[in-house]
């Protein structure tokens, strides 16, 4: 028996218990629900009509390629990846027939999915760019945005993180004047952090002719543009209509960076499938920009995992299997679309409060309902339907056996409470 | 208009993909590679794992598995076992449920990890000056992982003493006792790297006694555990020992090797605390920076791992594939240096047999070196460490006359 008093002291006695990531948080409060008719519209993954994960069937198909394939062995990849992933990757960000790509101008580092994307472009944004090692450069990101890209930034040194101004929450819309507004008064040379398509919370995409103001004041306002693309081929279905933004943006003579997730339009979640397309203005900018983003890789993961990469490389790469994927994605695009309509219809007649417009105007696998927070707790306590606190849901989470279940919650909720 | 990055300076590439690179270019057809740590079976030949086969199979036919999610932690099955493996099946300490981890991305992102998570929250809050002390030669890439998690002051601790050719073990426990209370020290588990020199038993304890004492902190780094001498619990003495004289401590685990799971990327990070409470608060700080640095880890390597480790007939024949690699290099090891004495070169290479794992210090200076690459095609570290799974039954006689040759020939 030791007293109290007498044991000694835990190293870590002083540090803190950190709080819970909310969108993990949720999902562990419904796991843990008993009530028979929960719904979880949280987390950001898709879900099949059985509210079952999918694997894609190329994925599966890939998978047995891969473990009959003896001439392949586990020797690490390169630091900056497999070379196959990372063309192919860019190649379908930024199109086949990319002039860039045929400059020689285009680069990539294959990441630990989005995440690590953003991670290595923050990285060495803090270290090389706007001076050496500056970490004042300003950063904006959207108001909402995806709760992990403040963090990023800042956890690569960036002191100086800010919102852009980009829902309107009283128009359920872009707020364009807003965005136009933050574009020409933040510092030049200011880092912009921009949602290649479906943007996650909102679903609301700038138009085409937005884009293009957009770009317009970046390019004029030497503004960098770092674009996150986690949802291509998901969002409307087409991937090179999900694309347009950031070709376009190339097509303006931009340098910029762009980082990929196949976490979703490959349902390899987690296989961690990332990849930061990096566009210079030549081949020679290009490989002194990639010799430091070795050096970055080096420190943090040494080089990535194999498996997902070439899960895609062996997809993209194939001209039968890229048309059976891009029919997966099609399957996934396609449900969450009836679903927002069911749930769109539904809402109009039950004649619930409001306009449902916008659940079939946003785009992606969100919706930002424009349910407040009272009305989201008394969505999950009473009606046991888990969403986040800002009132966006998964449409993934949505049925047909439960879209009438929560379409009756919504509209309980909005009727009982302010 | 210039570029954004008209003013990025070109990088020197890493030592150790350059020497492969090289080889890679070299039209000889006798050339060798002692560079990389990666095995070679005596053909000179990457070796998946004949278990590792098995297992892919298993998982690609097990339709209940699924792509979700793992969480941020990683893939719980294979965090416990991996910890058990370090610790041993019957620890006290994991008993006591004061032992977490983390999985990450191999040794280098189990490595960084811990050191995003000391330089927060050890010894004050974003204490950026704790002086952080790694072996003297160490494994190329811990300075640069320490420095980059935001530790200012990295320094050697001695270790390696060139003219006896062992442990400097008065210069080592010189250091621990100048050291300033609180520094972290990267302890290599065993089959230290470069050297393949571990401390014996009795050094190991003089090195807790004075750390002990001195309240130095204690990050094992260990990447070759079974590798070493052939038994995994041999390997894990030190690791072991430390636990049972109090230490919380963080021990880095690499299965890169010992599964030859290189490009899977499997690493876990074991953390001992004092108490289930103190744990706790730990991997929830773990938990945010893994959520800023890859979200949650992949699967597939991890998956392959449990499977194995959680299966009684699977980790049989594991620990008989490891065996199998460690006795492989053991030859080559007792093969070596009976050439290099038949052959008299000048000098003594007892160290080619004495020291462990997978890399031989050979002594070798700079110049020779240069002269095994240059002319021989043989291609080792500017060190002078080699991959003792480079050499194979083929080739040894060649790489034993060429050092034969660069000893005589060059000073």
């Amino acid at each position: 028996f030791v007293p109290g008093s007498l044991k000694k002291m835990s190293i870590f006695a002083e540090v803190p218990q950190a709080p819970p990531v909310a969108v993990f948080k949720l999902t562990a409060d419904f796991r843990e629900d008993t009530h028979p008719q929960k719904v979880n519209l949280g987390v950001g993954a898709y879900r099949t009509d059985d509210c079952q994960p999918w694997v894609l069937p190329v994925v599966k198909k890939v998978e047995k390629m891969i473990v009959e394939d003896n001439s392949l062995n586990h020797e690490y990849l390169p630091i900056l990846g497999l070379p196959e992933l990372r063309s192919a990757a860019s190649k379908v960000a930024l199109g086949d027939d990319s002039p860039a790509i045929k400059d020689g101008r285009v680069g990539a580092v294959q990441g630990l999915g989005g995440t690590g994307a953003l991670r290595i472009g923050a990285e060495f944004l803090r270290r090389w760019y706007n001076g050496t090692n500056n970490k004042a450069t300003p950063v904006y990101v959207s108001a909402p945005t995806w709760e992990n890209h403040n963090a990023v930034f800042a956890d690569a040194g960036f002191t100086d993180v800010r919102p852009y101004h980009y829902w309107d929450g009283a128009k359920k819309g872009l707020d364009l004047t807003g965005i136009m507004d933050d574009l020409e008064k933040a510092p030049e040379h200011s880092i912009f952090v921009l949602h290649a398509c479906a943007h996650n919370p909102t679903g609301t995409d700038p138009t085409p002719d937005e884009w293009k103001k957009i770009a317009e004041v970046m390019k004029r306002r030497s503004l960098f543009a770092f674009f996150d693309s986690a949802y291509q081929g998901f969002a409307s279905g087409n991937l090179d209509k999900d694309a347009w933004a950031i070709r376009y943006f190339v097509s303006q003579g931009f340098e910029l960076f762009c980082a990929q997730s196949f976490s979703k339009n490959f349902g390899l979640y987690n296989e961690r499938v990332g990849n930061l397309t990096v566009v210079a203005q030549d081949k020679d900018n290009l490989t002194r920009v990639l010799s430091q983003m070795e050096k970055i890789v080096r420190t943090t993961w040494s080089n990535p995992p194999s498996q997902g990469a070439r899960i895609v490389a062996i997809t993209l790469n194939n001209p039968e299997l890229f048309t059976e994927w891009k029919g997966n994605v099609k399957t996934m695009a396609d449900r969450v679309l009836l679903m927002r309509d069911q749930l769109k219809a539904k809402l109009i007649a039950l004649g619930t409060p409001g306009t449902w417009d916008h659940i079939t105007e946003q785009i992606g696998m969100f919706s930002f309902t424009g349910l407040n927070p009272k009305q989201v707790e008394y969505m999950i306590k009473e009606k046991h339907v888990f969403l986040m606190a800002s009132g966006r849901i998964n449409m993934c989470g949505l049925t047909s056996k439960n879209i009438d279940y929560v379409a009756e919650s919504i509209h309980e909720t909005v009727s009982k409470v302010q | 208009i210039m570029s954004l990055f008209g003013e990025v300076p070109q990088a020197t590439p890493v030592a150790v993909f350059k020497v492969t690179n090289d080889f890679k270019e070299d039209p000889n057809p006798k050339k060798v590679n002692l560079g990389v740590g990666a095995y070679r079976t005596d053909e000179g030949q990457p070796w998946v794992l004949p278990v590792v086969k098995k297992v892919e199979k298993i998982i690609v036919a097990d339709d209940s598995l699924n792509h979700e999610y793992l969480p941020i932690l990683g893939l719980p099955e294979f965090r416990s076992s991996a910890s058990k493996i370090a610790l041993g099946e019957d620890s006290p300490a994991i008993q006591e449920n004061r032992v977490g981890a983390v999985q990450c991305l191999g040794g280098t992102g189990a490595l960084k990890i811990g050191a995003e998570f000391l330089r927060r929250w050890y010894n004050g809050n974003n204490n950026t000056r704790t002086p952080v002390y790694v072996s003297a030669p160490t494994w190329e890439n811990h300075n640069a992982v320490f420095v980059n998690a935001g530790f200012e002051d990295v320094r050697p601790y001695k270790y390696w003493d060139a003219e006896k050719r062992g442990l400097d073990l008065s210069g080592f426990l010189g250091d621990l006792e100048s050291a300033p209370k609180h520094s972290i020290f990267v302890l290599h588990a065993c089959a230290h790297n470069p050297t393949g020199t571990d401390p014996t038993h009795v050094e190991w304890m003089q090195v807790a006694e004075v750390m002990k004492r001195r309240k130095l902190f204690v990050f094992f780094d260990s990447a070759y555990q079974g590798f070493a001498s052939g038994c995994l619990d041999k390997d894990a003495w030190a690791v072991r020992y430390f636990i049972t004289q109090g230490f919380e401590m963080f021990c880095a685990q690499s299965f890169s090797k010992n599964f030859g799971l290189y490009n899977e990327r499997v690493g876990n990070l074991t953390i001992v605390a004092r108490d289930p409470d103190n744990l706790k608060r730990v991997l929830s700080q773990m938990e945010k920076i893994v959520r800023v640095t890859w979200s949650n880890p992949p699967s597939q390597g991890a998956r392959l791992v449990a499977v194995t480790l959680n299966n009684p007939e699977l980790f049989s024949e594991w620990k008989d594939n490891v065996k199998t690699m460690a006795d492989r290099v053991l030859s080559m090891r007792a093969s070596l240096r009976a050439k290099l004495e038949a052959l008299e070169t000048p000098g003594t290479w007892d160290h080619i047999t004495q020291q462990i794992g997978m890399f031989s210090f050979t002594g070798l200076n700079p110049n020779q070196v240069e002269y095994l690459i240059k002319e021989k095609s043989i291609y080792l570290m500017a060190s002078g460490r080699i991959n003792m799974c480079g050499l194979t039954t083929k080739n040894i006689d060649y790489v034993a006359e060429s050092i034969h040759e660069s000893v005589v020939n060059v000073q």
